[in-house]
């Protein structure tokens, strides 16, 4: 027994440290004052103030922000009132093919999602860019959402909307006042799954993508395929550090979804 | 009651995004894959991929999936088993999840640098006088980056199976002699089909339609399905092929779907399923 749980340990261990080493190996190197990941020369912000004085770039960290938060604004809205649709839907057959659709787009590897919709915006004349990547990013983080939502409103209790209603609860009221404030974990999961779709999504948005705009990773992709920039380390350090507040925050907030007491209640 | 008028309107957005980016791509995927460069109805991207350079391509494409999905799953198997072992036990996945959230193309662009010329890993050849390796851009490097990236996304769906898994069947498998190999192959294995059958299902599709990891580590040398897709569109323009072969990439996923069979729902729910 002991032997094995000192194995355990052992792969467990290595695990990590593989798992992790190359996120450290890049952050370490943000801060060479070389020109290269090898070599360790001198301490140095150097790479970091580059990407600070970067326009070009800073616009593309921003247009990515702004991408992820809206997409993921958008998508959790249109997730969420499609799965109180597909909830109440008394058709058991209807509801399990919508939920399959709804499946499509999260088993579909990203090449074929970006190739289809980019024929998709050729076709209606959609200008690529901007819009072209937004409408994207709303587009293939909709079925998370509703599959983050889905568990939450089956778990409620339908007796509670009957009771809401007896007590002369308008239709908005049920909504906001009662469905809403249940679900609302299920939504915020939802909505930081969307996030780090969209954040993290290269190859919808490469396909999609004009000549004029650019995501972070499209971005990345075109600098790395040129070669070692240690701007991309310095920039991955902020990005560790970004994604890292969010997991925590997510976690925090799943944590709190779990907890019975003060669900329902707080506005 | 009246509620029904309500109903259908809330739900226009999502229908709306079912037809248009559900149906309507995969509607246009197999209309384009009927059209020639010139826009001429023909059935020639069809024939073309059934000559030997599709066929080899679509081979090897399964072949590197294959032993992608094969390395990750006998890493992930031990991994997920010990994690559930471990006090902590949510914890610890969530670090394992954690490196999922980092940017796909930082990951990989860290490679280039470790497997690199001068890099770490052919310093510490040196160190023992095997001397410097092309380790980049060859099929290892390829294949375990790969295996990098989506480890969490096998970790994820064994580890679940294994947390449902109830502990006193264990101790009867084993009050009743079997050893911990039998226990191992008639009790927790087959109890925890389900999980590894998602993970497949989460590392075999992606992987067969891998491009940016094909350019960026294997140098072009590897081309997967989705790399010869990736060409047809954006270098050569020839969406009537990359269509085609799009439609293969879909008729193949929907195959592998069937084969590893009903997906358990709380599967995809616990992290990301890319």
């Amino acid at each position: 027994m002991e032997k094995t749980s000192k194995l355990s340990k052992f792969y467990l261990a290595l695990v990590f440290i593989v798992l992790y080493t190359p996120i450290f190996y890049l952050i370490f190197y943000s801060f060479n004052s070389g020109g290269g990941m090898n070599n360790f020369e001198s301490f140095t912000w150097e790479h970091y103030r580059a990407v600070f004085s970067d326009t070009r770039l800073l616009m593309i960290l921003i247009n990515t922000v702004i991408v992820a938060l809206l997409s993921a604004l958008l998508s959790t809205i249109i997730g969420v009132f499609g799965s109180i649709g597909i909830v109440f839907m008394r058709n058991k057959s209807i509801r399990n093919s919508i939920l399959s659709l709804n499946n499509v787009l999260i088993v579909s590897p990203d090449v074929i999602i970006g190739a289809s919709f980019l024929i998709l915006f050729t076709m209606i004349g959609v200008k690529l860019g901007f819009a072209s990547v937004l409408i994207s990013h709303i587009a293939f983080s909709i079925p998370i959402v509703v599959l983050m939502v889905l568990p939450k409103l089956q778990e409620m209790n339908s007796s509670l909307i009957d009771a809401a209603a007896d007590l002369g609860a308008t239709r908005r009221d049920i909504l906001t006042r009662v469905i809403i404030p249940f679900i609302k974990p299920g939504i915020f999961a939802g909505f930081f799954m969307a996030l780090t779709y969209s954040l993290d999504d290269f190859a919808v948005t490469f396909f999609v993508t004009g000549n004029g705009f650019s995501t972070l990773s499209v971005e990345i992709y075109s600098m790395a395929r040129a070669g070692i920039t240690l701007t991309i380390n310095a920039l991955s350090g902020i990005i560790f550090i970004v994604t890292l507040i969010l997991v925590v925050g997510y976690y925090f907030i799943s944590q709190r979804g779990k907890n019975p007491v003060g669900m329902g209640v707080r506005k | 009651m009246q509620t029904k008028n309500t109903k259908t309107l809330y739900l226009i957005p999502y229908f709306t995004w079912i037809v248009l980016f559900v149906i309507a791509p995969i509607g246009l995927i197999t209309y384009y894959s009927f059209f020639d460069l010139s826009g001429n109805f023909t059935f020639d991207n069809y024939r073309n991929f059934f000559s030997s350079v599709y066929l080899t391509l679509t081979l090897s494409s399964f072949w590197y999936a294959f032993l992608i999905t094969l390395f990750s799953l006998i890493i992930a198997y031990p991994t997920a088993y010990w994690l559930t072992k471990t006090k902590h036990k949510q914890l610890w996945l969530l670090l394992i999840i954690i490196p999922s959230w980092i940017n796909l193309l930082l990951k990989t662009y860290a490679f280039i640098g470790i497997f690199g010329l001068y890099g770490p890993i052919n310093a510490f050849l040196n160190v023992f006088g095997i001397g410097e390796q092309q380790i980049l851009f060859t099929d290892f490097s390829f294949i375990f980056v790969s295996v990098y990236i989506f480890i969490p996304f096998m970790i994820l769906p064994i580890f679940n199976a294994l947390d449902k898994l109830n502990p006193s069947l264990i101790d009867a498998s084993r009050d009743l002699g079997a050893s911990s190999w039998t226990t191992f192959s008639k009790v927790i294995f087959p109890l925890t089909v389900n999980g590894v059958k998602a993970g497949i299902q989460a590392v075999f599709i992606p992987s067969l339609s891998l491009f940016m990891i094909t350019r960026l580590i294997a140098g072009n040398k590897v081309i997967t399905l989705g790399t010869a897709i990736e060409q047809q569109f954006l270098v050569t323009q020839n969406w009537g092929m990359g269509s085609t072969i799009a439609v293969f990439l879909i008729i193949f996923m929907v195959i592998i779907m069937i084969i590893t069979g009903q997906r358990e729902k709380g599967a995809t729910s616990n992290g990301k399923n890319k």
